[in-house]
């Protein structure tokens, strides 16, 4: 496969798995900020979220709204998702 | 608006047409127009055209083996049960009708929309126009988005990366695969951050998942024309064409994209003040401005 990539050009060789790779990190990211030794500290916890009640939530808003909502939802499937990539990088490399 | 009088060439009413109908019972017949001479008329005809075959062969069983008839007939009925089955599932996973809305198109509609995509200058009207509070089908509003067009484009854009490192000794078929397994992860990493990019702006709209990626799909015709060009006539040529079908993109998105991410004052042309209109413009520049980038990083390495 790196020949490949060399042939087309370094930024070439994405294949879907990758992609999936790459989705899988950033989720965990994602998932491993901690709420009240992270989040809170930097002004981005839940209870700083609640702004007024127009149609204007904000940028960063939002983005608060979503990382708490991906860290609820991923935790379990998470837990399955990299047990599963760890055995299969253990066994195929 | 009246269809039939601006249509020479329809021979059949155009019926209400629903994106998100159940067309099973009606085959398709609504968002796609029976193009055979003889199609409409066997139609009617094809259930009865397939009870005497049905008829015929187990009157053959009949005369061989009972058991086979009945494991014939059981087996029957168990695939047809399989199929109910895996269509109910499917379109779970899949919204497979609202993508045969996406694929009623003609010729006339696919010759339009090429010609928009290159040379959008001259277009006036860009609204979508609707049908009684849903979206017309492509085959007969040359703004509506399809998917038609983009799948074409890919396909092509394969052959065509492939054709030009044939020739340049450069081709084995495995690139073939990962051409095409790399341009797929750019346009689904595009179409996540213009998703990820829309919900942190809270823009309410009503582009859908699959119109967003129609309208990542359509810069594949330039990056064609500008691949075709560079083989056929050198390198000044890949750079100009490219440079052309870049602008025309790029036109072409802004125009399209205004009437539906700004809001109503804004896509007049009116000059409306307030953070979240310029936010809302900065963002269609945004994602028009990114499709020449991709054009150019996906073909460069195909012209030496």
């Amino acid at each position: 496969m790196l020949g490949l990539a060399t042939h087309l050009g370094a930024n070439m060789a994405f294949t879907l798995y990758s992609l999936i790779q790459a989705a899988i990190l950033c989720v965990n990211a994602v998932a491993v900020l901690h709420e009240e030794r992270f989040l809170s500290k930097i002004g981005w916890g839940v209870d700083q979220g609640v702004g007024g009640f127009g149609d204007e939530p904000g940028i960063k808003v939002q983005l608060m709204n979503l990382i708490r909502s991906v860290r609820t939802v991923m935790r379990v499937p998470l837990i399955a998702v990299n047990a599963v990539c760890i055995v299969l990088l253990l066994l195929f490399g | 608006m009246d269809y039939t009088a601006s249509q020479k060439g329809f021979r059949q009413q155009p019926n209400v047409r629903l994106r998100n109908s159940s067309t099973d019972g009606f085959d398709g017949s609504q968002l796609f127009e029976d193009t055979s001479r003889s199609g409409s008329q066997t139609t009617p005809f094809r259930n009865q055209q397939s009870a005497p075959h049905d008829a015929g062969f187990s009157g053959q069983a009949i005369l061989t083996d009972p058991m086979s008839n009945l494991a014939m007939a059981y087996g029957s009925s168990l695939a047809s049960q399989g199929k109910e089955i895996m269509d109910k599932n499917l379109d779970r996973f899949i919204p497979i009708s609202k993508l045969k809305y996406y694929f009623a198109v003609d010729t006339v509609y696919v010759g339009k929309k090429l010609g928009l995509l290159v040379f959008p200058y001259m277009h006036e009207n860009w609204e979508v126009s609707y049908q009684q509070d849903t979206p017309v089908a492509p085959r007969f509003d040359v703004n509506a988005p399809d998917l038609y067009i983009p799948t074409m484009g890919f396909i092509t854009y394969v052959l065509v990366a492939g054709l030009a490192l044939g020739t340049q000794n450069r081709f084995s078929p495995e690139l073939l695969g990962v051409q095409a397994s790399s341009a797929l992860v750019w346009l689904i990493m595009e179409v996540l951050a213009v998703l990820l990019s829309l919900y942190l702006v809270t823009i309410n709209t009503d582009l859908t998942t699959i119109d967003l990626l129609a309208f990542s799909g359509y810069k594949y015709v330039g990056m064609i024309v500008g691949v075709v060009a560079g083989l056929m006539f050198g390198r000044p040529a890949y750079y100009l064409s490219l440079l052309w079908c870049c602008a025309a993109i790029f036109v072409f998105m802004i125009r399209t994209l205004r009437l539906k991410l700004l809001s109503e004052a804004a896509a007049e042309g009116r000059l409306v003040r307030g953070a979240r209109n310029q936010l809302r413009m900065y963002l269609t520049m945004s994602i028009a401005a990114a499709q020449p980038v991709f054009m150019y990083w996906l073909t460069y390495h195909l012209i030496r």
